[in-house]
C-alpha cells in the first residue's frame, strides 16, 4: 500500500489560518490501512484542528467526509455535495488523492494533511516497512523476493556495502534490516548463492520518474 | 603490460610491499591545508589516498585535493563515491581527473548522507542521494573507459582514460562468507588493487586473505591492508562497537588501556600490525590512516622498516 504520515499539527494550523469552513477529507483505502487518513483519523484530526485553531484565536467550522478512494474520479465526486459549504479542503489521502481532489475542485484551496512517504507493508501492528520504490525495472526474481532498490539505503545492485552491522542491520539505523544480508541468507538457504555472483550492470532508471513523469498508454483500453 | 603506469602500479608490479596513506581534504578551500600534509608526508608513501567527502561531510573535492597533492610531488589515489553523482557526472569527472594527471582511482559506494550529522556537525542528512550506479558498476565503468575507450552507454570517448582501479574490501563485515564473493565480483569487474577496511585482528584477517588466495584473487588484484593508527583505548572500543566490519580483539583494547602513554602505544601497535600483515601471503601492501594526525605517519613507516620507499 501507499503509506503516509500526518503533517505536524502546527504546520496545518498555520496553513488554515484565515479559512472559515474547512473540509477534512479522508480516503478509506491505503491511508486508512496505514492509519493516517481513513475515517478514524479524519474524525480524530478534525476536532484537534478546530481546537488548535481556536487556541490561536481562529474560529473555523470543520466538516468531515471519508470516501472510498480519492484516487478515482467517481469517488472524488462524492465530495461535490460538501464543497459549496467550504473554502478549503485538507485531504488526508496520498499525493495522488490530494491532486485528484485539487483537480476536481480547482476553485478551492486544497491542502495536504499528510506527507506521502513510501510503498510499504504493515509488518506488525503499528509498524510499516517500505517494500517497493516503483523503479520500473523489477529485479525481485533475481534477489529472492527482497527489493534492494527500496530496502537498501544505497539501492545497491551487487551485494551489501561495508556497512552491515553485526546483527545483519543497516549502518544508518540499527532497526533497519540490511536487505543484502537477507538476500544472501535466502540465497544460501535455497542453495543458490551462485545467482548473486554475476556482476549486475548499471540499471535503467528511465522506466520510473527518472525518465520523466510516468505516462502509461494501453491502446486496447482507450475509448 | 602496465594498465595506467601509476607509481602505485609500478611499485606493486615490481613486487615491493606498497605503502599508501590517507589524506583527508580540508573542510574549507585553503590549498595550504593540503600542501602542509603533502610536506609532512612527501616521500613516505607510494600513493596518497584522497577521500571523497567521507562520512558525507562536505570537504574540498577529491579531484582538487588530488591535484594539489600531485603538484606537491605526492602521487594521489583519488577516491570516487557513488553517493553524489550519477553516471554522467562520474564519467565527466573521470575525464577531467585524468586530464589533470590522476592515474589511480578508488571506487566506493560512499557513506550514506545520514552519517554526516554526527558530533558537532549538522551535516546534510536531508540531502538527496544519487546511487545511480554502485561501486562495482563504477569499477566496470572505469575498466571500459580504460580498456575499450567507451562510456557506460557504449559511446566512444576520444581516447581511453587509463586508471589503475581500486576497490574496497570489508572482509569481517556480515555476512562474512559473502564478503569474499563480493571481493571476487569487484575483481571480475576490473579492480586492480584492493584497500581493506581497517584491520586490528590480523589472525581473522589472515584467514580471510587465505580464502582470497585460494580463489586466486590475490594474484589478480593487489590487496593493501587498511590500518588505522589507534589513539586511545576509547577509540578502539568505539570502533569495535560502532564501525561495521572493524573487529578489535579485546586483548588489544586492554593493552592500550594499560599503557602509560596511549598515543605512543598506538604507534607501536601500528608498527606491529604492519609487520604482521607483511607476513600474510597475498598481502601486497598497507594503507595507513592517521585521521587528522598524519604527521605521525613518517616515523611509523620508518619504524616498520618501510623507508626509504623504492624508486620505480
Amino acid at each position: 500500500m501507499i503509506i503516509a504520515e500526518w503533517k505536524p499539527l502546527p504546520e496545518l494550523v498555520e496553513i488554515l489560518k484565515g479559512h472559515t469552513n474547512v473540509l477534512v477529507a479522508g480516503c478509506a483505502t491505503c491511508v486508512a490501512e496505514c492509519a493516517a487518513g481513513g475515517e478514524r483519523e479524519v474524525e480524530t484530526l478534525a476536532p484537534l484542528l478546530k481546537m488548535a485553531l481556536k487556541n490561536e484565536g481562529c474560529t473555523i467550522n470543520v466538516l468531515t467526509r471519508t470516501v472510498e478512494r480519492q484516487c478515482e474520479w467517481e469517488f472524488v465526486e462524492e465530495l461535490a455535495e460538501m464543497t459549496p459549504k467550504v473554502d478549503a479542503i485538507v485531504s488526508l489521502a496520498c499525493g495522488i488523492g490530494i491532486q485528484a481532489v485539487a483537480e476536481r475542485f480547482p476553485d478551492l484551496a486544497v491542502y495536504p494533511g499528510v506527507n506521502t512517504t513510501a510503498l510499504a507493508i504493515r509488518q506488525e501492528p503499528g509498524l510499516w516497512i517500505a517494500r517497493c520504490a516503483a523503479c520500473g525495472d523489477c529485479v525481485l526474481g533475481e534477489t529472492f523476493g527482497f527489493c534492494p532498490v527500496a530496502r537498501c539505503a544505497k539501492s545497491l545492485s551487487n551485494g551489501p556495502c561495508g556497512g552491515t552491522r553485526k546483527e545483519g542491520k543497516c549502518e544508518i539505523d540499527e532497526n533497519i534490516d540490511c536487505v543484502w544480508f537477507q538476500i544472501y541468507e535466502r540465497a544460501k538457504a535455497r542453495g543458490k548463492v551462485e545467482q548473486l555472483l554475476k556482476v549486475r550492470k548499471p540499471r535503467n532508471w528511465s522506466n520510473s520518474g527518472h525518465g520523466g513523469p510516468k505516462r502509461v498508454v494501453r491502446e486496447d483500453l482507450r475509448p | 603490460m602496465m594498465k595506467a603506469g601509476s607509481k602505485l602500479e609500478k611499485t606493486l608490479r615490481a613486487g615491493h610491499f606498497a605503502v599508501t596513506v590517507e589524506v583527508g581534504p580540508p573542510r574549507g578551500p585553503n590549498p595550504e591545508d593540503v600542501l602542509r600534509k603533502a610536506q609532512q608526508l612527501k616521500g613516505v608513501a607510494d600513493g596518497y589516498n584522497v577521500t571523497d567527502n567521507q562520512t558525507a561531510v562536505v570537504r574540498m573535492s577529491s579531484i582538487a585535493g588530488a591535484r594539489l597533492l600531485q603538484e606537491a610531488g605526492c602521487e594521489p589515489i583519488m577516491q570516487m563515491t557513488c553517493r553524489d553523482r550519477n553516471r554522467i557526472a562520474l564519467q565527466s569527472d573521470l575525464l577531467g581527473a585524468w586530464a589533470l594527471g590522476m592515474r589511480n582511482c578508488l571506487c566506493l559506494s560512499g557513506d550514506h548522507q545520514k552519517a554526516g550529522a554526527s558530533g558537532k556537525l549538522k551535516g546534510h542528512p536531508g540531502a538527496k542521494n544519487v546511487f545511480d550506479v554502485d561501486s562495482i558498476q563504477l569499477i566496470s565503468i572505469l575498466k571500459e573507459m580504460r580498456d575499450a575507450g567507451v562510456l557506460e552507454s557504449g559511446d566512444p570517448i576520444s581516447q581511453p582514460t587509463p586508471f589503475f582501479i581500486g576497490a574496497v574490501w570489508t572482509p569481517l563485515a556480515p555476512p562474512e562468507e559473502f564478503r569474499i564473493l563480493r571481493l571476487a565480483k569487484k575483481i571480475e569487474a576490473g579492480a586492480d588493487f584492493i584497500q581493506t577496511q581497517a584491520v586490528f585482528d590480523m589472525k581473522r584477517f589472515a584467514t580471510a586473505v587465505a580464502s582470497a588466495h585460494d580463489k586466486g584473487l590475490t594474484t589478480k588484484a593487489s590487496i593493501l591492508v587498511g590500518i588505522i593508527v589507534p589513539k586511545s583505548a576509547k577509540m578502539l572500543e568505539y570502533m569495535n562497537a560502532n564501525v561495521p566490519g572493524v573487529e578489535v580483539p579485546e586483548g588489544l583494547i586492554k593493552r592500550m588501556a594499560a599503557a602509560k602513554d596511549q598515543r605512543q602505544e598506538g604507534y607501536q601497535i601500528t608498527v606491529e600490525l604492519i609487520q604482521a600483515a607483511r607476513n600474510i601471503p597475498g598481502v601486497k601492501g598497507v594503507h595507513l590512516q592517521a585521521i587528522e594526525s598524519e604527521e605521525v605517519l613518517p616515523e611509523i613507516i620508518r619504524s616498520a622498516g618501510l623507508l626509504p620507499r623504492p624508486q620505480v
